[in-house]
């Protein structure tokens, strides 16, 4: 596997929390992880509101030391280099949303490029009305593209509806995300599915590499 | 494939108005507010529609005023510092008798607050956002799938009774992902005689205006409107009741108050409580009646709001004060938690004496 796990894709379409469990499970495996919030978009949703979880799982989190105070301005911390600098962790990249989010990747290209151990996954959600068909999907990938300046080398078909999902919501998925791969050249790499459809999907081995998430996000309003 | 999707309420607030007819968005970036804006600028170009992002707020509002003067479908959205800066133009659309959709998805305050979810700015949409006397529809949306169904609706009733309308959202609304179905609504088709659509030398002008200097005149315009506003009172109440049926105790709370409280009366029915909960939709038109009619049978009332106790105003005058009114609030951003709900619903069901 590479060293360095970049997760881009349309804004929602889920990249900060399979970032934060895509890092979990590294750490769980015993490899040294780092989790880098390069979201200087949106103020919401960030992995910075799962840094106890990481910190307590011993992943190393980087992120704006503003984000969520009274400065939070866009900007980068320099620990932020520790991406391509510290090789002898593993680091997973959350990048903001689109191409706007994905222009702030650019900056770290030229060394994540040189070193060449990377994955750059395109998150993406069938369910999401701007991805909702394989041509604007397709779109979306070039700008996001376009932006950071890098290649995609896999896509992550994270489709799904929520709290409505249902095992076969996510198995309708996979003609979609084929025929994005064929459109651009680039393979499905995981399927993401909540722990609670795992067993489901994987009993119908329609699917290979199916990965199990957890929802990290905060949502105070929901019954717990 | 499901024919639900997963939208932010932001984004699905914005495609709703795109289907509901809106082809001119005006606006200026506001967090949480800005998908709304975000989203208008991706779609509008693409079914030749208008997006624009103003110089300020200000400016946004008054193009408004210029689409809504000729009959055409038109909004802008902001969040609360923003609908402070829009209420001279707010003021001016009611003046004018002009259908239109402002978005208020607010923020913490007063000032530049903050920009986690409140509902503080409730006094600010229900007493008329802006100078003189008027009002606006004001509409609350409790999931993403009613920021869809009540954008059509806002748009709907604003054509009806020439009326600006506004869909009072909050940061969680804005910004929670939720499956949702775009199924449309109706488009009904409204006179537009009075809209500026060029006399073609044909007709006589329309002018619209709010300028009218003679004190007779003024006075017979705002009478006039307001009996246009008491059919609104009469026939356009939207309300949702949850486990009224027996309650002792009544919740009255809207948006993301009502969600939290929902979770709050699971529990406190599961330890026996009997409560239940009065959800306005429409803020104004408020509720009144089925609020006074429940002050007869239950022994008290809750306000759960996100701001320092404005909701429970307008249930004490509703109720003629029948009845306690306790208040569950926070403020700042900061939400109720299950539990904030569930030990006021204690304190209410103490109360003694029913009826």
């Amino acid at each position: 596997m590479k060293r360095v796990t970049i997760f881009s894709g349309h804004y929602g379409s889920g990249k900060t929390n399979i970032a934060v469990n895509y890092a979990l499970k590294l750490a769980a495996e015993g490899k040294k992880t780092s989790l880098a919030d390069l979201d200087i978009v949106n103020p919401y949703f960030r992995s910075k509101d799962s840094e106890k979880i990481l910190s307590d799982a011993g992943i190393r989190f980087i992120s704006s030391e503003y984000a969520n105070s009274n400065v939070d301005v866009p900007a980068l911390p320099a620990e932020a280099y520790a991406i391509t600098d510290d090789k002898s962790s593993y680091s997973v990249v959350d990048v903001g949303g689109d191409d706007r989010g994905a222009l702030a990747l650019g900056r770290y290209v030229p060394a994540i490029l040189a070193e060449n151990n990377y994955e750059m996954l395109f998150v993406v959600n069938a369910y999401r009305p701007l991805t909702h068909n394989v041509q604007s999907a397709y779109e979306v990938m070039k700008e996001i593209r376009t932006a950071a300046g890098i290649d995609f080398t896999g896509i992550i078909n994270n489709s799904n509806i929520g709290d409505e999902t249902t095992a076969k919501d996510v198995l309708a998925t996979v003609g979609y995300a084929e025929e994005l791969s064929r459109l651009s050249g680039i393979p499905v790499k995981m399927t993401c599915v909540h722990y609670n459809l795992y067993d489901e999907i994987a009993r119908t081995q329609k699917i290979t590499d199916l990965f199990p998430i957890k929802l990290y996000i905060r949502q105070s309003w929901k019954s717990e | 494939m499901s024919d639900k999707v997963l939208m932010k309420g932001n984004e699905a607030l914005a495609e709703a108005a795109i289907m509901a007819g809106c082809r001119h968005y005006f606006g200026y970036p506001i967090t949480p507010q800005t998908e709304v804006a975000a989203y208008m600028s991706k779609r509008m170009p693409k079914i030749n529609g208008v997006f624009l992002q103003a110089e300020s707020e200000i400016a946004a509002i008054n193009m408004v005023i210029g689409v809504a003067s000729t009959g055409k479908r038109v909004m802008t959205s902001s969040s609360s510092p923003g609908i402070s800066l829009k209420s001279e133009g707010i003021s001016y659309l009611a003046g004018c008798d002009l259908p239109a959709l402002i978005v208020n998805v607010q923020r913490g305050g007063p000032g530049l607050g903050g920009i986690q979810p409140s509902q503080a700015d409730y006094f600010h949409a229900t007493r008329g956002a802006g100078h003189g006397d008027f009002h606006l529809l004001v509409l609350a949306p409790a999931s993403v799938q009613e920021m869809v169904n009540l954008t059509f609706k806002a748009f709907d009733l604003a054509e009806k009774y020439r009326m600006p309308a506004m869909i009072l959202s909050d940061g969680t609304m804005g910004q929670m992902m939720e499956p949702v179905s775009l199924d449309a609504g109706e488009i009904h088709e409204y006179d537009k005689s009075w809209a500026l659509t060029g006399t073609k030398c044909e007709r006589k002008p329309n002018i619209i205006n709010s300028l009218c200097l003679q004190p007779e005149e003024l006075e017979r315009l705002n009478v006039e409107r307001y009996e246009r506003y008491k059919i609104v009172e009469r026939d356009e109440v939207m309300y949702e009741e949850y486990m009224m049926d027996d309650a002792d105790v009544c919740i009255v709370a809207f948006g993301v108050a009502a969600r939290v409280s929902q979770n709050a009366i699971d529990k406190a029915r599961a330890a026996g409580i009997k409560v239940g909960m009065i959800r306005p939709i429409t803020l104004w038109p408020f509720p009144k009646k089925v609020l006074l009619d429940t002050a007869d049978r239950v022994k008290a009332f809750i306000s759960v709001e996100l701001s320092m106790g404005q909701l429970i105003e307008d249930i004490e005058l509703a109720t003629r004060c029948k009845k306690p009114v306790l208040l569950c609030s926070r403020v700042g951003g900061m939400i109720p938690s299950t539990d904030n709900v569930l030990d006021k619903i204690k304190e209410a069901d103490k109360i003694g004496g029913a009826n």
